[in-house]
């Protein structure tokens, strides 16, 4: 327990280090993997703890992305103050779609979002109302400020980024370790048993949905934000199978385990760009190595500690 | 008025009738055993009361408002809980979580007090979990909180899905073949347990093949055979009926 505190320590220095001996490009990786995180950890909630298959997670990234970007182009109003914007659209968006599909079960629910995800991507393609700006996507959205800090450079967005990421890490723990992050856990278990211990499992289903879809919108305004140009290529399939895989390699329903998901599938082949074809090939090795040895991933979720009474400890295991 | 009333409850499963006209009532304060051969309806009959399934017709009445057909668990937050034949607990969470499943109808804090951790939602946190220990100490698990449901013996684990009902805060229980897979001294055990729910004001209705439980535990019984209900009444009168000994043991020619 100790152990693993020191750890986290550590890689936490470094990291708020980091940019002072990495050049922009590594910066900009680092970038690429805290997006990423934050949202796998939003995909946590929805798949790891809900056990809810959404494979259309892109979907509501691009919701957010798309609001901040046409508010911001359109009314000129600054993105850091459009994260509540982006997050009540992308989750208004999960609401709609999901009310009607939510009781489904596993592949089912899964195939309607991979559903929902291409049908939003085709829209904005065609130019959505005339103002998605159709294939091209819209460009010119401007940078963020924090106090009349203009954050431009790589290692600017770094801690932009990473502070986001913090707060996600932050909230999402406190989450995870009450009332509600046990609820999912029991709908997830066992739906049948979850309604008949009387928790209302189609409120709990539809509520993990929107709050993981609304995460997943404020990281689209920071995309938009740090990308200044946005195309509906940048939400296309593969980026919601690559979410997915972040949740499932790295460890359903454990912070830890997506953050490290987040590093080994966006990190790392940067790091290995000279094997580039190769890469398709070893991930599909490893994603079939990992169904057969770890099912639950590389970092599984752990047990929640409860402040027992001392003399109750007893018999339990660590 | 009796705290649970059934009248000429019907479900059909396409040509099976499992659960034809059945009509009867549990007294507050009362155990009462539902009987009868395999298949006879009895676990449907259940799950047409805590809304798992919906009724074709008839009416269910708890403290005398109509619950037929009402999501399940709106029926558990008015004060039904039940357990299961087949067990179903949270098997990959431990024992604790498990009974912390049945505080979370009594208790309301929702994702965004959790996220702020406010004193509310401590204090409750605080509550549920005095009250689950409470009830694990109850049924006998206590010290085994942090185990694994699945690693529990089968016994244990019934007992556990009778604490996850009663940190529901029920007025009534509904318990499904609870001496299922337990051993003679267990199911003894068992006996004290039901009386002890009974001494906390909470009413039983379960189904049993144990016929030494049912006839020791229960003050009423009912007896289902092909979905219908064919005698109701003491322990005594149900053994001598020979209506009842026809369904189990078949006439003689």
């Amino acid at each position: 327990m100790k152990y693993r505190m020191y750890l986290y320590g550590v890689i936490f220095a470094v990291l708020a280090v980091a940019p002072t001996f990495l050049n922009p490009y590594w910066v900009d990786v680092l970038n690429n993997v805290g997006l990423y995180a934050i949202l796998g950890l939003s995909l946590n909630l929805i798949v790891g703890h809900a056990g809810l298959f959404n494979l259309g997670h892109a979907a509501f990234f691009a919701v957010g992305a798309y609001t901040a970007a046409i508010l911001n182009t359109q009314f000129a109003i600054p993105v850091l103050w459009l994260l509540p914007v982006c997050a009540l659209t992308a989750g208004v968006f999960a609401a709609v779609i999901a009310r009607p599909i939510i009781h489904l079960r596993g592949d089912y629910l899964c195939i309607v979002t991979i559903g929902v995800g291409e049908i939003l991507r085709i829209a904005l393609t065609n130019d959505l109302f005339g103002i998605t700006g159709g294939p091209n996507g819209i460009f010119g959205i401007s940078r963020p400020t924090v106090f009349g800090y203009v954050i431009r450079r790589p290692h600017e967005f770094y801690y932009l980024i990473g502070t986001f990421l913090m707060v996600t890490i932050f909230l999402f723990h406190r989450l995870e370790n009450s009332r509600f992050g046990r609820a999912v856990n029991y709908l997830r278990e066992d739906e049948t048993a979850a309604e008949g211990s009387g928790i209302n499992t189609s409120h709990y289903k539809l509520a993990v949905f929107v709050l993981g879809a609304a995460w997943a919108g404020m990281a689209g305004d920071i995309f938009a934000a740090k990308m200044t140009i946005i195309a509906p290529e940048s939400f296309n399939f593969w980026e919601s199978v690559v979410m997915f895989a972040i949740v499932i390699l790295g460890g359903s329903g454990s912070i830890p385990g997506v953050l490290l998901g987040a590093v080994l599938f966006v990190g790392l082949p940067e790091a290995f760009r000279d094997f580039a074809d190769a890469r398709m090939l070893i991930f599909g090795a490893a994603m079939v190595v990992m169904m057969i040895v770890r099912t639950e991933g590389i970092l599984p979720q752990r047990p929640r500690t409860y402040a027992l009474p001392e003399a109750r400890n007893a018999g339990g295991n660590p | 008025m009796s705290l649970l009333e059934l009248q000429n409850l019907t479900k059909s499963f396409g040509g099976l009738m499992a659960v034809n006209e059945v009509s009867f009532d549990v007294e507050e304060g009362a155990i009462v055993g539902l009987i009868g051969p395999n298949g006879a309806g009895k676990t449907t009959v259940f799950n047409l009361i805590t809304g798992n399934h919906r009724s074709d017709r008839g009416e269910v009445r708890f403290e005398g408002k109509d619950i037929t057909n009402w999501l399940t668990h709106r029926i558990v937050k008015l004060g039904i809980a039940r357990t299961f034949q087949t067990i179903r607990l949270f098997q990959n969470l431990s024992v604790l979580e498990n009974v912390l499943a049945g505080c979370h109808c009594r208790t309301k804090s929702g994702s965004v007090t959790a996220m702020l951790r406010t004193p509310g939602e401590r204090k409750e946190e605080k509550a549920s979990l005095a009250r689950s220990l409470e009830e694990l100490t109850f049924v006998g698990l206590a010290g085994q909180e942090m185990q694994l449901a699945k690693n529990l013996s089968y016994g244990s684990q019934r007992l556990l899905e009778i604490a996850r009902a009663l940190a529901s805060g029920p007025r009534l229980v509904i318990l499904d073949e609870p001496a299922g897979g337990m051993n003679e001294q267990e199911t003894a055990a068992l006996i004290g347990t039901i009386r002890r729910i009974q001494q906390r004001g909470i009413t039983t209705l379960l189904i049993e093949h144990d016929m030494s439980l049912v006839m020791k535990a229960c003050e009423k019984i009912v007896v289902l055979e092909f979905g219908s209900k064919i005698a109701e009444g003491a322990p005594e009168a149900i053994k001598g009926d020979p209506k009842v000994i026809e369904a189990y043991l078949g006439t003689e020619d």
